[in-house]
């Protein structure tokens, strides 16, 4: 007996049972969903796939496999972004499995061509898993990428005084990021000051020593001088304790502090107003 | 081989670069600004370098070598006007022009010089 025939019988018995596999189908996967989608929703798509199924198990076109295949595809990037569980996804293939098992328990002769079915719909159900995978990997991308955009933004703080407040990790990518940035904006705004404020970078280690050494070196090829600020009392003594020198660089504790240097240098001065 | 001019502002030279700056060129330029020098008695040297749009190692070393030409005729070189682009590049190149100042236009440039004076 060969695999095509046996896929063929096979098909041609489940469909005569539709009604009760899928049934039984939707009624598992419902079960492991835990009520996040309604039975009705649950059984609409598990009626397109189970199809497609059959379809592809009859042989007699070449794009079923191919339609089920995308069919299952984009089930499971849905699933991936609704923040379903890869075991509930993948799930819904392999439900259909005990479903054909409960019915074909009984037929003896029907073995074979279980067996042959229990193994496409592994198949199918690995394709579900690495789908899942993919779609979650691309929504970290997503977020990571997102998240580089949002953490750097360039403040004009005072008539040429710019302020990068700088938020998680630096590493050589947003360095890159926040240098660009920095560097137009400075052109753009004529700034000759830059304050660099570390507060919201949790670690300082040689490496973004390093990078923070970089953007004000970069900064001072454009004639503007740049201030670090934001320097907390434990990032201050790992900075002492790993030997890292800020050289000319002034470093000053808050935003204000830096500031204030800043209009110093450039020959401002604040006063208060009132009787003296 | 195309020349860059220098032209004289009170005790000021200003160098304008708005060509794609060849390695002859740069060398005469540095050729041209120590004669310069000598004979006018400039106190300050500004290099605008708004145009270049590719600052290379090499360029990027006779640019700091012609600021400590002009410190020894007692006179402060500015560059002026680099480019985010170049000055990311310089940076990544491990070149910080020291001994150059700078600034980021010509008139902040020559702000720095008066200030100076």
């Amino acid at each position: 007996m060969d695999v095509d025939s046996s896929q063929g019988r096979m098909a041609a018995y489940m469909r005569d049972h539709q009604d009760k596999v899928v049934g039984r189908w939707s009624e598992i996967v419902a079960a492991g969903l835990r009520g996040r989608s309604s039975a009705a929703e649950v059984r609409r798509e598990l009626d397109d796939l189970y199809v497609l199924v059959l379809r592809a198990m009859s042989g007699a076109d070449d794009q079923a496999l191919g339609e089920l295949r995308a069919a299952l595809a984009e089930l499971s990037r849905s699933r991936a972004r609704n923040g379903f569980t890869p075991t509930e996804t993948a799930l819904g293939v392999f439900a259909l499995k005990d479903a054909v098992y409960e019915l074909v328990a009984d037929a003896a002769d029907l073995v074979h061509e279980y067996l042959v079915f229990s193994r496409m719909m592994d198949d199918l159900g690995l394709l579900t898993f690495e789908t899942y995978a993919t779609a979650r990997e691309q929504i970290i991308a997503d977020q990571a990428e997102a998240m580089l955009e949002l953490s750097t933004p360039v403040i004009r703080l005072w008539d040429g005084v710019i302020a990068v407040p700088l938020v998680g990790t630096l590493d050589s990518a947003r360095t890159q990021l926040v240098m660009e940035k920095l560097l137009e904006t400075l052109v753009a705004t004529g700034a000759d000051h830059a304050v660099l404020d570390i507060t919201g970078v949790p670690t300082v280690d040689t490496e973004v020593a390093q990078h923070l050494l970089k953007t004000v070196s970069a900064a001072r090829l454009l004639g503007a001088e740049c201030i670090v600020s934001g320097i907390r009392p434990q990032v201050a003594q790992t900075i002492v304790s790993l030997g890292i020198e800020f050289g000319d660089i002034a470093t000053k504790a808050t935003l204000a502090d830096a500031l204030a240097h800043a209009l110093d240098r450039r020959g401002q001065h604040l006063a208060k107003e009132g009787p003296a | 081989m195309e020349r860059v001019p220098i032209s004289k502002i009170g005790t000021t030279l200003f160098v304008s670069i708005q060509i794609d700056l060849q390695d002859e060129s740069v060398v005469r330029l540095q050729e041209d600004l120590a004669d310069e020098l000598a004979a006018t008695g400039a106190r300050g040297v500004i290099i605008d370098i708004t145009a270049m749009e590719i600052v290379d190692s090499f360029i990027g070393r006779m640019l700091a070598m012609i600021g400590s030409i002009s410190r020894l005729f007692d006179a402060e070189t500015v560059l002026v006007g680099m480019r985010p682009a170049v000055a990311i590049t310089l940076t990544e190149l491990g070149l910080s022009l020291r001994g150059v100042r700078t600034a980021l236009n010509a008139e902040k440039g020559l702000e720095l010089l008066n200030g100076r004076a």
